[in-house]
C-alpha cells in the first residue's frame, strides 16, 4: 500500500513542469476559510482555481424563516469585521420597502456608526494585509498589533453604545435601537484625534520602508476596464482610477449633509489599494467629526421599542438598498408578501464580487505575491459564503 | 579527554545561551509591539520560558507523515543541528578559552556553517509536503546566493588582520578604536554587508522566504514536531547566534574591553546580543520581500559591493594600512 501511494505522489510531484499546490482553507492566510488551487510553475503561478463556499450559512433562507424584527442582528454575521454596514443594509431595504421613515438624529447616528466601522475595519484590514506580507514573526506583526491596538479602541466605543464588540444589533427599522451614553461622545472625539495621530506614524512607518514598495507598487494591478467589468466597488475600484461611491453615487441616511472627498489613484495596484483606504481613514474620521458636531436632537427612532418580534409588517413590494461598506457596496434585496418575514431576501456582498477579480490578477505573480494580493483585496469571507 | 569535557560544557553553554536569547527576542519584539511577552512562567517576566518550552516540546508527540521519505526525514534535523553546533568549536571567548583556536579559524567557521543548507534540503524534501519542497528549494537559492556576500564581508577583518586565526584578529584589534567597525570607512560597509547577509544567511525577516509562514505556512519545517522540530529551532538560532559571536569577533573586538581580563567573556557576549539585536530589531520592522527580489539584492548588489570592498581592502593592506602583525 505504501508503495503504491508513494507512486501517486510522485507522479503529483515529477509531472512535468506543473505544481498543484493548496493554499486554504486551512492556511494561515486563508482569510478565514478561502481555498485557492494554485498551479505553480517554480514560484510563478499559472493559473488559480478559487473554491469559496467554506463558510456558507444559508444566510439567504435564514433571512426568510426571521422576522424583520430577529434579523437585523443576525444580518451582522454577514460581513463580522463591519457588522454595522451589514444591519445597515438590512434596515435600509426594510425601510424602502415598507416606506418607513427615520429621525434625522438616527440617521445621524447611524452615519457616525458606519464610519467608525469603517475605520475600525479598515484597521483590521492594514494589519492582516501586513501580517500576510510580512510574517507572523516579524514586521508584519508589528503593524498588526498597532493596528489591532487602534481598532480595540472603537470596538470599546461600540462597547459603550450596544454592550457588544463584534456583532451590535444597533440598527432597527425606522431607526436605531441605542442613543449614545452620557459622556460618549467626548470620548468618541478622543479616540478618533488619537486614531488620526496614529494613523500619520503608520504612514510613514510604511511609504517610508522600501520593501513594503517593492512588495506593493506594480503588483496585482486591476486595470480600469477590468474593474468595470467584474462589477469590484470599494476601494478596489477606487484603487483603479472610478470615482464611484455608493455613498455619493446614491446618498442614504443623509450622507448629503457631510463634507468628504472619495479617494480616487489610478494605478490599480496593491499600493493603489493601499493609498485609497489609507485616505478613506481620514475622510471617514472627518465626517465622525462632523456628526458629533452636528447631531440633531430629536428621537432615534420612528417605531416603538420592539415588544415582540413579529411586531414589524411590511406592506407587499420589492426593494434593493445598498450602502457603501468598509469593502464595497453592499446590497439587500427584499420581497415582502405583508408578512413579519420577507419573502425572499438576497444579499449582495462586496467581497463576493471583490474576489472575483482574483483569478484574473494572480496568474504571473509568484507564490508571495499571491497573499499581498488577496490581502489588498480585504474579503470577509462572513460575506462571500454568507 | 579535556577536549571532551570542554566540547560538553561547550555545548550546553550553548543550548542554554540560544535557550535564553530566544527569551530576550521576545521581551525585545513584545517592547517593539507594544506587548509586555512571557511573564508568568517564571514570575516575573518569564524567565523560565525557555525551560517549559523545551519540555513542552519533549512531550509532545513525534510524527512522521506516512509518505515521507523516512530516512532522510528523520535525519534532517540532526544533520542541520552539527553543523550549526560544531561553528562554535573554533570560536576563542577569551584569550585561550575555546575548544580549538585553529590557524584557519575562520575559514572552518564559513566552511562548516554553509553546510546547514544539506540538513535544511533534506528536510523540505523528505517531508513530502509541497510547501516543504518549495520551500527547500528557495532554501538553496537563497542561502547559496548570500553564503558568497556572507564571506567576502567576513574576508575583510581577515585580509587587514592579516591572519585567519581568530584570537590573532582580536589582538589585531586592540587600542582605542581600533576595532574593524571603526576601520575608516571600509569597517562600517563591511559591517554592514556582515550584518545584511547574516540576516538573509540566517533567513530572518526581511529575508525569511523559508519559513514564510503566510505563504509556506511554516516551510521546510511544516511537517516536523516534538524535538525534531525543537532541534531545528535550536539550530536555527544557534546559528544566528554563533554568526553574531563571529561578528562581535571579526567587527567589534571579541574579548576587548574595559576592566580585568576576566571580564573579557562577558565583554564578548555582549557584543555578540548587540549583534544579534540589531539582526532582530530589522526583522521586527520590515516586511518580507520577494524571493526574485531577494536573489537580485545579492546578486546585483550585495555581492559586487562585497567584492569591490574586498579588493579596496588589499589595496590598502597592500599600501601598508594593514593591522596584521
Amino acid at each position: 500500500m505504501d508503495v503504491e501511494a508513494r507512486k501517486i505522489v510522485e507522479v503529483g510531484y515529477g509531472g512535468n513542469e506543473r505544481l498543484l499546490m493548496n493554499m486554504g482553507p486551512q492556511h494561515p492566510s486563508a482569510h478565514g476559510v478561502f481555498r485557492a488551487i494554485l498551479q505553480l510553475e517554480g514560484e510563478t503561478v499559472a493559473a488559480v482555481d478559487a473554491v469559496i463556499g467554506y463558510l456558507h450559512r444559508c444566510h439567504e433562507k435564514l433571512g426568510e424563516t426571521l422576522t424583520y424584527v430577529q434579523y437585523p442582528s443576525i444580518a451582522s454575521k454577514t460581513d463580522y469585521v463591519a457588522a454595522m454596514t451589514s444591519e445597515l443594509t438590512y434596515v435600509a431595504a426594510v425601510e424602502k420597502v415598507g416606506k418607513v421613515e427615520v429621525p434625522k438624529r438616527a440617521q445621524y447616528l447611524r452615519v457616525l456608526v458606519a464610519e467608525l466601522q469603517r475605520v475600525a475595519s479598515h484597521c483590521l484590514w492594514l494589519g492582516t494585509w501586513c501580517l500576510d506580507m510580512g510574517g507572523a514573526l516579524g514586521g508584519g506583526a508589528t503593524v498588526f498589533l498597532y493596528a489591532m491596538r487602534e481598532r480595540e479602541m472603537i470596538l470599546d466605543l461600540f462597547e459603550a453604545l450596544t454592550g457588544a464588540r463584534l456583532l451590535y444589533g444597533f440598527h432597527q427599522v425606522g431607526g436605531v435601537r441605542y442613543d449614545l451614553p452620557a459622556g460618549w461622545a467626548e470620548t468618541c472625539r478622543q479616540t478618533i484625534d488619537f486614531v488620526a495621530k496614529r494613523l500619520d506614524e503608520y504612514q510613514a512607518m510604511l511609504e517610508g520602508n522600501a520593501f513594503f514598495l517593492v512588495r506593493t507598487q506594480g503588483v496585482g494591478v486591476i486595470s480600469r476596464e477590468l474593474a468595470q467589468e467584474l462589477g469590484v466597488s470599494g476601494p478596489l475600484i477606487r484603487g483603479s482610477g472610478v470615482n464611484y461611491d455608493v455613498r455619493r453615487a446614491e446618498p442614504y441616511s443623509s450622507y448629503q449633509d457631510f463634507e468628504f472627498r472619495i479617494p480616487v489613484e489610478a494605478a490599480g495596484d496593491c499600493y493603489a489599494r493601499y493609498r485609497v483606504r489609507m485616505q478613506e481613514f481620514r475622510e471617514s474620521i472627518k465626517i465622525v467629526r462632523q456628526v458629533l458636531d452636528g447631531l440633531p436632537e430629536g428621537p432615534i427612532s420612528s417605531r416603538p421599542g420592539v415588544k415582540s418580534v413579529g411586531q414589524v409588517r411590511v406592506p407587499k413590494g420589492e426593494g434593493y438598498a445598498r450602502v457603501e461598506g468598509a469593502r464595497g457596496e453592499v446590497g439587500c434585496y427584499l420581497i415582502s408578501d405583508g408578512s413579519p418575514k420577507p419573502y425572499r431576501m438576497k444579499w449582495r456582498g462586496a467581497s463576493f464580487s471583490n474576489l472575483a477579480a482574483l483569478p484574473h490578477i494572480l496568474p504571473g505573480h509568484k507564490v508571495a505575491d499571491v497573499v499581498a494580493i488577496m490581502g489588498s483585496v480585504d474579503p470577509v469571507f462572513g460575506e462571500v459564503d454568507r | 579527554m579535556t577536549h571532551l569535557i570542554v566540547a560538553f560544557v561547550l555545548l550546553n553553554a550553548i543550548i542554554l545561551v540560544v535557550a535564553y536569547i530566544t527569551l530576550l527576542e521576545r521581551k525585545f519584539a513584545a517592547r517593539m509591539q507594544s506587548r509586555i511577552g512571557p511573564y508568568y512562567v517564571g514570575w516575573p517576566h518569564g524567565w523560565l520560558q525557555p525551560i517549559a518550552d523545551a519540555l513542552k516540546l519533549m512531550l509532545k508527540e513525534d510524527v512522521v507523515p506516512t509518505l515521507s521519505d523516512r530516512w532522510v526525514y528523520n535525519l534532517a534535523p540532526l544533520v542541520f543541528l552539527l553543523p550549526c553546533m560544531l561553528i562554535f568549536a573554533t570560536i576563542p571567548f577569551a584569550p585561550g578559552l575555546g575548544l580549538a583556536d585553529l590557524n584557519i579559524g575562520v575559514l572552518f567557521f564559513l566552511a562548516v556553517s554553509a553546510l546547514e543548507i544539506v540538513g535544511l534540503f533534506m528536510g523540505g524534501w523528505g517531508s513530502n509536503n509541497k510547501y516543504a519542497l518549495l520551500s527547500a528549494m528557495r532554501a538553496v537559492n537563497q542561502i547559496i546566493s548570500y553564503d558568497l556576500p556572507f564571506i567576502f564581508a567576513a574576508l575583510v577583518p581577515v585580509v587587514l588582520a592579516g591572519s585567519m586565526q581568530m584570537s590573532a584578529i582580536v589582538v589585531a584589534q586592540q587600542g582605542l578604536f581600533g576595532w574593524f567597525v571603526f576601520y575608516p570607512g571600509i569597517g562600517q560597509l563591511a559591517f554592514l554587508a556582515y550584518v545584511i547577509a547574516t540576516i538573509a544567511a540566517e533567513n530572518r525577516v526581511p529575508f525569511d522566504i523559508l519559513e514564510a509562514e503566510s505563504e509556506l505556512v511554516a516551510g521546510f519545517r511544516v511537517e516536523y514536531s516534538g524535538m525534531k522540530f525543537a532541534l531545528i529551532q535550536l539550530g536555527e538560532y544557534a546559528h544566528l547566534v554563533g554568526t553574531s559571536f563571529l561578528g562581535a569577533l571579526l567587527f567589534l573586538g571579541g574579548w576587548l574591553g574595559p576592566g580585568p581580563t576576566w571580564l573579557g567573556p562577558l565583554w564578548f557576549l555582549l557584543k555578540a546580543v548587540l549583534v544579534f539585536l540589531l539582526v532582530t530589531w530589522v526583522r521586527w520592522s520590515f516586511v518580507r520581500i520577494r524571493v526574485d527580489q531577494i536573489l537580485a539584492i545579492s546578486w546585483k548588489l550585495l555581492l559586487p559591493a562585497t567584492v569591490i570592498l574586498l579588493l579596496a581592502t588589499g589595496f590598502v593592506v597592500a599600501a601598508g594600512f594593514g593591522r596584521g602583525a
